[in-house]
């Protein structure tokens, strides 16, 4: 690549955010003080930058000023730099000359009550990534073939119907089921709502389309062993139950369609000890094989081990609904049964507000139970039961004697499902069930490029809306496949030859095999397997390896730009830590990003620098911070195990260990130096690591090398 | 064509629906009645769960309609006639005129500057003003001004004529007239969204009679940062902030008369999220939820409700009021209703009572569904052939729907069933150019 030798010419973009950054931070002062950065020509501010008007004030400076380094400074990268890259590039300037600096999910929205302190480090991290900009470099991104054929894993109705719309659009589909049997959980239902439709029946019509059809490859009693690839090219091994058996197949996207499970309340509401306390699931099981002993007094418990304070907190949606028309299914059954409901809220939401309509005009009773005094359930010896509640209504406590207690449990993610995870390397929310790229917008995408998720699998929900879920999949999943190619990114390692000392530490520590070279021979990168995680530049002792656009000097940069005006006290006279975060973009940078979007507040003291895996922090970047003046440093990633990159974070963490013994030589407290973790779900932990890692180096007093006047 | 699909209806489930489609090479041709894509979304201040600023991460979307080389945006346009069935649909569409030069404008807004007739605004839900002529609100998509010809003094009075007479660009045009077009597609999607139920006639609750009593959405435009109060909550008798703001659930809904039987499904969470955000912006207003069954049942909602309830103190109170009396010297509120869960009755004196009504289908979805020959159901929504298997497709094949406006459903509902309508749109026409109907060719 030719080295730009034009002049630099950088234009600063800051966004209002309408009143989200406005409302805290001085936008008009940033916008001043970004003018006197070095090689900035143009610095402007916007209502909404992402919004046409916006759009067009860049690519006018960019025309007018010869721009030909951008920088935004408003919201997350996650949802608007394509749009911003895309800018450029209308603009003629390459999308890799641009860098997005977050001062809303990681400033304004978290320290809504320090404006100046959110103003100042706004300045702060718009110097950084001046500083990086002025090292980037244009690039060009490779092509990317795709298979036009998918992976459904699971063969419940929303695998089923993903397969079967994949199918139709044109496109041959590997259908993956763990039983020997499709089906899910629909083998176990009764009648489905709201058409009241009988579940064998569906399933039937359901699994004779998919054999029939000859673009589906099913693969039963098989599990997901591995998988390796991308978008586009993902290398599946599948595994036989009970077997060794393994099986390679090439596709281009997955589907995640791993359904859940019904919770089993074990020890609650006395489930277990009587055999006439049942789950719904366990009812419908015994409805549909006709094995049901007529009961003449129901009672349904709803919200059984959901809705909790802690663990179990969600509310798992169509408990209501099923234990409605389960009701009403034994009362059209056996019309004499006293069917009544205890319940806290009733969700029957939209138009399924005429099944509670008809219970209560069906003569079902309905109690209401305050989550605080919950109704309690005794077997008495003859098998019958009393189940005790505090309706609200009445006021009052009611005995109801019973023969059939039925508890409504939530649905969970399960064992297999949860396996995945790492397999895919793909997150589970905190309610263990797959978590999407955006709950509002991206509903059906994971962060990673190529993988979806429906069903039941991603949160409870019903039959219809697992399968408008599994179409949508479909829908997404068509997308790259229908286009045959799109663009890769081209974040690749890259070595320079004349630095390299063959030592072959790179090859040992890439984990996708795109390191290829002859024992002590020139390494060379196979980019197609390269991902772009940085761990053989943070492994590489002569700093040969490279990552573009996340290289060393453009992250030391960004790091002396930081702390080179920082002076050791603030206005007040008191010490204020300035503490280097680095955040590995799938996780840490997501749990920053949702603590800010929830608004949960931590000190302003931190400051991100993004990194695309926690292994490309490199034991050079921390020293620099430290002889820069950094009171701490703290670098976070993903949990163990759920690393985007395999092992990064493991990598990390042993270099991080180690280095700690090494800081302790350098004159610097190891503890200022720490490792985190987080998954992207984790808003609330990663504002509490920050909040007590800021606590303690408080505690800790200043760099020493601060006090001594910084280093060079 | 065999591979281009007609979406109506703007909003995100259109505008989702138009960029899976697009994005996989199909032509989409985007019509929308009013002058910018965005539909309600574009409303709202921040969405439920994630408090995201709704603006902020439907602007994007918005452009990418925009900009996006297969999809052709029709605004201020309407669906007139459809011939043909599934695989060749002839449309014809209406393109009223916006009286300015679309090529011409650059949304400049000196127009809107030099207008002399002030109205009430639309997207402000009567709450702020607009000109006669304007441009909807400020992430407008397109980009162009329009003139109200009911308002403008030229086209009144025949005079004035003052935006034409200062615009930069020489884009007035007082004679442009409505266009036809006829577009040839595989495949229709319906996406035309909600409408809020007036409560006017459930009169003990003061709508309309009373000034601090106001709709959800009305009260979302007063919070919004870019609302015509630029987001500080002065209630509309005397502009002070209120001390107490009491919101009521289910006006007009799960009701068998004076409104409709079924669950509107989002209020109780959009009412979490505007509680939580009054307790943002003023911390010391109290804010309390009338509820009659706390509907919790999405992704995150009972998490949403809990730190609602925990961490910014929003009083939820399960009861339903009799009656709201505005005391007549200092315009408060007084509702009396009674605690259910411990059976006492209870006044709550509030400074704005925010009514969460019900929410319909528009009113225009009975004209398209005539000329598409397609059946409503009991409510007005498009009625879906198999609710169980299939609910994006309607009674007429080829033709989808997604969205609010084939039942109540939120906004990650809607992107679900808008992409899944897609994939129904997609099957037509891969299937229209296996059988090489209309000359499909990619």
């Amino acid at each position: 690549m030719e080295k730009d030798k034009e002049e630099l010419r950088i234009g600063v973009f800051v966004c209002h955010c309408g009143f989200n950054i406005g409302g805290v931070i001085d936008i008009p002062a940033v916008v001043k003080y970004a003018k006197t950065l070095p090689n900035v020509v143009c610095a402007e501010e916007s209502l909404y930058t992402c919004s046409s008007a916006g759009l067009n004030i860049i690519k006018e400076c960019i025309r007018k000023h010869s721009l030909n380094r951008i920088i935004v400074a408003s919201c997350t990268p996650a949802t608007h730099e394509p749009l911003f890259r895309n800018t450029c590039e209308e603009a003629g300037v390459n999308k890799y000359l641009f860098e997005m600096v977050n001062i809303r999910e990681h400033s304004s929205w978290v320290h809504m009550h320090h404006p100046k302190e959110a103003t100042e480090k706004a300045k702060d991290l718009i110097r950084m990534a001046v500083a990086k900009a002025s090292l980037l470099e244009p690039q060009t991104e490779p092509e990317l073939e795709i298979n036009p054929s998918a992976l459904v894993i699971g063969g419940g109705i929303a695998g089923m119907s993903a397969a079967m719309s994949l199918a139709r659009q044109g496109f041959s589909v590997h259908m993956v089921e763990k039983e020997t049997e499709l089906g899910g959980m629909l083998r176990h239902l009764h009648k489905l709502q709201p058409t009241g439709r009988d579940a064998s029946e569906v399933l039937r019509e359901a699994v004779t389309a998919i054999k029939a059809n000859k673009k589906i490859n099913l693969h039963t009693s098989t599990l997901v062993k591995e998988v390796d690839g991308f978008i586009g090219n993902f290398d599946v091994t599948l595994q036989k139950n009970n077997s060794k058996e393994t099986e390679q197949i090439n596709v281009g996207t997955i589907i995640v369609a791993t359904g859940a499970e019904a919770f089993k309340p074990a020890g609650m509401y006395g489930y277990g000890e009587n055999r006439n306390i049942v789950t719904q699931l366990e009812l419908e099981r015994l409805l549909k094989d006709g094995e049901l002993k007529k009961p003449e007094k129901v009672v349904m418990i709803q919200c059984v081990g959901a809705r909790e304070k802690t663990g179990r907190t969600y509310c798992s949606r169509i408990c209501c609904l099923v234990a409605l028309n389960n009701a009403l299914f034994l009362k059209r059954l056996y019309p004499d049964v006293e069917v009544s409901i205890i319940f806290r809220d009733l969700q029957t939401y939209g138009e399924y507000e005429d099944f509670y309509r008809e219970a209560r005009e069906g003569f079902i009773n309905f109690f209401r139970y305050d989550e605080d005094k919950p109704p309690k359930v005794v077997s008495k010896h003859d098998g019958k039961l009393t189940v005790t509640v505090y309706d609200a209504y009445l006021g009052a406590e009611i005995e109801i004697e019973s023969d059939l207690v039925v508890l409504s449990t939530p649905l969970v993610q399960h064992e297999d499902g949860r396996k995945l995870s790492p397999v895919l390397k793909v997150p589970l929310g905190t309610d263990g069930f797959f978590f999407e790229a955006h709950p509002k917008l991206r509903p059906v995408d994971f962060t990673s490029e190529g993988i979806y998720v429906c069903g039941t699998a991603h949160g409870p929900k019903d039959v219809p809306e697992s399968i408008a879920q599994a179409y949508a999949a479909a829908s997404r999943a068509a997308i790259p496949m229908a286009l045959r190619k799109i663009k890769a990114g081209a974040i690749k390692a890259t070595v320079d030859k004349d630095v390299c000392v063959n030592c072959d530490a790179c090859v040992v520590s890439c984990i996708f095999n795109a390191i290829d070279a002859e024992p002590f021979g020139l390494p060379s990168i196979i980019e197609a397997n390269c991902k772009g995680c940085g761990v053989c530049a943070a492994e590489c002792p002569m700093a040969a390896m490279q990552l573009v656009q996340f290289t060393d000097q453009q992250i030391i940069v960004a790091i002396e730009a930081l702390f080179k005006p920082k002076k050791l006290v603030t206005s007040s006279g008191s010490f204020e830590p300035i503490v280097l975060c680095f955040a590995c973009q799938w996780c840490s940078y997501g749990a920053a990003d949702l603590a800010g979007v929830s608004r949960i507040q931590y000190p302003p003291n931190v400051r991100i620098l993004r990194v695309p895996c926690s292994g490309r922090v490199d034991v050079l970047h921390v020293l620099k911070a430290f002889q820069n003046g950094a009171d701490g440093v703290i670098v976070t990633g993903c949990h163990i195990g759920d690393c985007h990159y395999i092992d990064g974070n493991l990598k990390a963490k042993d270099r991080i260990d180690v280095l700690k013994k090494s800081l302790k030589a350098l004159g610097i407290d190891p503890e200022r130096l720490e490792i985190g973790f987080a998954s992207s779900s984790e808003g609330q932990r990663f504002a509490e690591m920050m909040t007590n890692f800021v606590e303690k180096i408080r505690k800790l007093g200043p760099n020493p090398l601060r006090v001594k006047g910084g280093g060079d | 064509m065999g591979n281009a699909v007609l979406v109506v209806g703007g909003g995100i489930a259109g505008m989702q629906a138009s960029l899976d489609l697009a994005d996989r090479g199909l032509t989409v041709y985007l019509v929308e009645k009013s002058p910018s894509i965005g539909g309600r979304m574009a409303q709202l201040d921040k969405t439920f769960p994630t408090m995201d600023c709704s603006i902020c991460i439907l602007a994007p979307k918005m452009i990418e309609c925009f900009r996006h080389p297969n999809i052709k945006l029709f605004t201020c346009s309407e669906v007139k006639e459809v011939t043909g069935s599934a695989g060749n649909f002839h449309i014809k569409i209406l393109k009223n005129p916006r009286f300015v030069d679309a090529d011409k404008c650059t949304g400049c807004g000196t127009c809107t500057e030099k207008c002399p007739v002030k109205v009430a605004s639309e997207f402000d839900m009567g709450m702020g003003t607009r000109k006669a002529i304007y441009m909807p609100f400020p992430q407008a998509v397109p980009r162009i001004a329009l003139i109200d010809k009911d308002n403008c003094l030229y086209f009144r009075k025949g005079i004035c004529r003052l935006c034409e007479k200062f615009c930069p660009a020489n884009a007035i045009n007082f004679d442009q007239k409505p266009e036809e077009k006829i577009l040839d597609v595989s495949s229709i999607i319906l996406s035309t969204g909600l409408d809020l139920y007036d409560p006017v006639s459930i009169s003990e609750y003061g709508y309309k009679r009373y000034k601090n009593v106001l709709l959800s959405l009305e009260f979302e435009r007063l919070i919004n940062a870019s609302g015509p109060t630029r987001g500080e909550i002065l209630r509309p008798s005397d502009k002070e902030h209120p001390h107490r703001i009491v919101f009521i659930q289910c006006v007009g809904s799960r009701t068998s008369q004076r409104g409709f039987p079924y669950c509107s499904s989002v209020c109780c969470m959009y009412a979490t999220k505007e509680a939580i955000l009054v307790r943002e912006h003023n911390p010391e207003c109290e804010v309390y939820i009338l509820y009659m069954d706390l509907r919790v049942f999405g992704k995150r909602f009972q998490e949403f409700v809990s730190r609602a309830k925990d961490e910014w103190a929003v009083k939820y109170v399960n009861g339903r009021p009799s009656a709201i009396i505005e005391d007549s010297e200092t315009k408060d509120l007084l509702i009396r209703f009674q605690n259910v869960m411990d059976g006492k009755m209870e006044g709550l004196r509030a400074g704005l009572v925010v009514l969460c009504p019900a929410l319909v289908p528009r009113e225009d979805n009975k004209v398209l569904a005539k000329v598409l020959g397609l059946e409503l159901n009991a409510y007005d929504f498009f009625r879906t052939e198999d609710p169980l298997l299939t609910s994006v497709k309607t009674s007429v094949p080829g033709v989808f729907v997604c969205g609010y406006c084939q039942g109540p459903k939120d906004i990650s509902e809607s992107v679900t069933q808008a992409s899944a309508a897609a994939a129904g749109a997609a099957e037509v026409a891969v299937s229209a150019f296996t059988r090489g109907i209309a000359g499909g060719k990619r």
